[in-house]
């Protein structure tokens, strides 16, 4: 990838080039490329005068910060006790069944990927999901098939989950 | 055994004070910085993340380091199973954790702070960096020299570790570092480093609203104040309640049980397990049982081993893996479960696993490793059966 270069760099002057700015840069590129590639790693060791092996150390220690290619929204279902009580099974059932793939998957078109993770703060309102960083709660099947379509339909839903 | 006192609903976390223009800052400033921080120790006031540290000795021992490098940190990583405290905080009430924590900025002499925000309450930034920047407006105009900026977290439990998030901030793997030398010694950037509770912040800023007597009428002798708590699992009233401490936890399965509750998890997955028979003479508060508020109801539906296995599961793919006890260990716990039920192991392995947490207990190097043992035997213990059959 050429652009990688001049984007690192562009990350780089804004966030600075102290070690405590690598996080902010690794999120940044994350958020923005769905992937940690290692191309982006060297090029982010290189502005910051780290080793490749410090940055990809440094971003394998969070989950967030994936260095395979996830697609452009991933979902991530709570997967606490609580919401195994409250129904997550048939949440992720649903959302396999839909998407057609396994946890842990990205569909073939890019758009979505798969995953489950830990307690993600709505205990009281389980099940719950991210959708990258939107929170879903009280989910049942048929919200699932909602919320999806609304994705595959706009890119994004405008369904603004009521958060109280 | 102490007393209960009942169950005393409060409303002063959420009740209507909340500026924006940050009069009780506006206030503490042109207090003595050491009579703010007497009020804080003489408050009783003890952490609200869970370990329960007074915060009055935290600030005093900041504010007694030489140098004028220092920090102040809120710790927004809420990541124990069950809790959702901090999130309404973030949400409803930010201008009184930012007000908290600008008042501890003043006492100790630090001019940088930051908000350590978990990854999953990623949604909630442009709100928090709306207010930080009302917040800096405010300061300017009173001539108060803070600035907080917000981190944000990727995903990693450990890093709500005080010394693990430090490391985090630093643009490092969140691997907690060993203590001594403590935060308040050396910190962020080595240098000292207050790092507190979003709840914990938010009571400072109210004993410096409403006075340390009034603050002290709320809980009891060894649990001053109300706390904040997270309630789910079997419950109809799922949500955040704020409460006196020093309740039974009787009274508390009265109000919040379905009744039909076998069991609550007092503390999330680091925390304690206590079974029906035990819940008249447990109490929710630093003289008995203290918890950062999570509190998870089971039903006589529930599988306790189901229970375990999963705050197991949790353990093992949170722990950092830096030191033995606390990688081999919560694996070891998890495949020993797992053995037993499926009868490859006798009941009489528990004994064993009981003896490894224990041993993990005291040789991990942070609470995350000598946590596990507290939900680990407490259901091992009292739910012997649901272990081997």
């Amino acid at each position: 990838m050429n652009q990688i270069q001049p984007y690192v760099r562009s990350l780089a002057d804004k966030y600075g080039r102290e070690r405590e700015c690598l996080l902010p840069i690794l999120q940044e590129i994350v958020a923005t490329e769905h992937v940690l590639s290692q191309d982006a790693m060297v090029e982010v060791a290189r502005e910051l005068n780290l080793s490749a092996a410090e940055v990809y150390g440094t971003a394998s220690f969070y989950s967030f910060l994936n260095t395979e290619p996830y697609g452009k929204y991933v979902i991530r279902v709570c997967k606490s006790i609580v919401a195994e009580m409250k129904g997550k099974k048939e949440i992720v059932d649903k959302l396999c069944d839909i998407l057609k793939i396994k946890v842990g998957e990205t569909t073939p078109n890019g758009k979505f990927t798969l995953l489950e993770t830990n307690d993600i703060g709505w205990s009281d309102q389980e099940p719950s999901m991210l959708i990258n960083e939107k929170p879903y709660t009280y989910l049942t099947p048929e919200k699932i098939v909602q919320i999806i379509a609304e994705y595959q339909a706009n890119g994004k839903s405008n369904n603004h989950q009521q958060i109280n | 055994m102490a007393p209960s006192n009942g169950l005393k609903r409060v409303d002063v976390i959420f009740g209507a004070y909340a500026s924006t223009k940050y009069l009780i800052l506006q206030k503490s400033i042109r207090r003595e910085k050491q009579e703010i921080i007497q009020d804080i120790i003489d408050s009783g006031l003890r952490g609200r993340g869970g370990a329960g540290f007074p915060t009055g000795l935290k600030w005093k021992f900041a504010a007694a380091q030489p140098g004028n490098e220092k920090y102040v940190i809120c710790n927004a990583d809420e990541g124990e199973p069950g809790t959702f405290k901090d999130r309404e905080i973030l949400m409803k009430v930010p201008q009184k954790m930012i007000s908290g924590m600008a008042i501890c900025a003043y006492v100790i002499g630090a001019t940088k702070a930051f908000i350590y925000l978990r990854g999953e309450y990623q949604f909630m930034v442009p709100d928090l960096q709306k207010e930080l920047d009302n917040f800096h407006e405010q300061a300017r105009e009173m001539n108060f020299d803070l600035t907080i900026e917000l981190r944000m977290g990727s995903g990693a439990y450990v890093c709500g570790e005080e010394t693990a998030l430090i490391e985090s901030m630093e643009g490092k793997r969140g691997e907690p570092r060993n203590k001594p030398p403590f935060p308040v010694v050396e910190g962020f950037h080595g240098k000292p480093t207050v790092v507190n509770n979003v709840e914990t912040f938010v009571n400072a800023n109210m004993i410096c609203r409403i006075g340390v007597e009034e603050f002290i009428k709320l809980g009891t002798q060894d649990s001053r104040g109300s706390k904040l708590f997270s309630i789910s699992g079997d419950t109809p009233k799922a949500g955040v309640h704020e409460l006196e401490l020093g309740m039974k936890l009787s009274d508390f399965v009265a109000e919040f049980g379905d009744d039909d509750t076998k069991a609550v998890q007092v503390g999330g997955a680091a925390g304690f397990c206590v079974p029906r028979k035990k819940f008249d003479t447990t109490i929710i508060g630093f003289e008995g049982m203290p918890t950062g508020g999570s509190m998870m109801l089971f039903n006589s539906s529930r599988s306790m081993y189901h229970v375990l296995h999963n705050y197991l599961e949790f353990f093992e793919e949170e722990s950092c893996g830096q030191c033995t006890p606390c990688r081999v260990g919560c694996q070891q716990l998890l495949l020993g479960i797992e053995a037993i039920k499926k009868q490859e192991r006798p009941a009489s392995y528990l004994n064993q696993l009981l003896k490894l947490s224990e041993t993990m207990k005291i040789a991990s190097k942070c609470g995350l490793g000598q946590s596990v043992a507290n939900s680990f035997s407490s259901i091992v213990e009292n739910y012997v059966e649901e272990m081997i059959y």
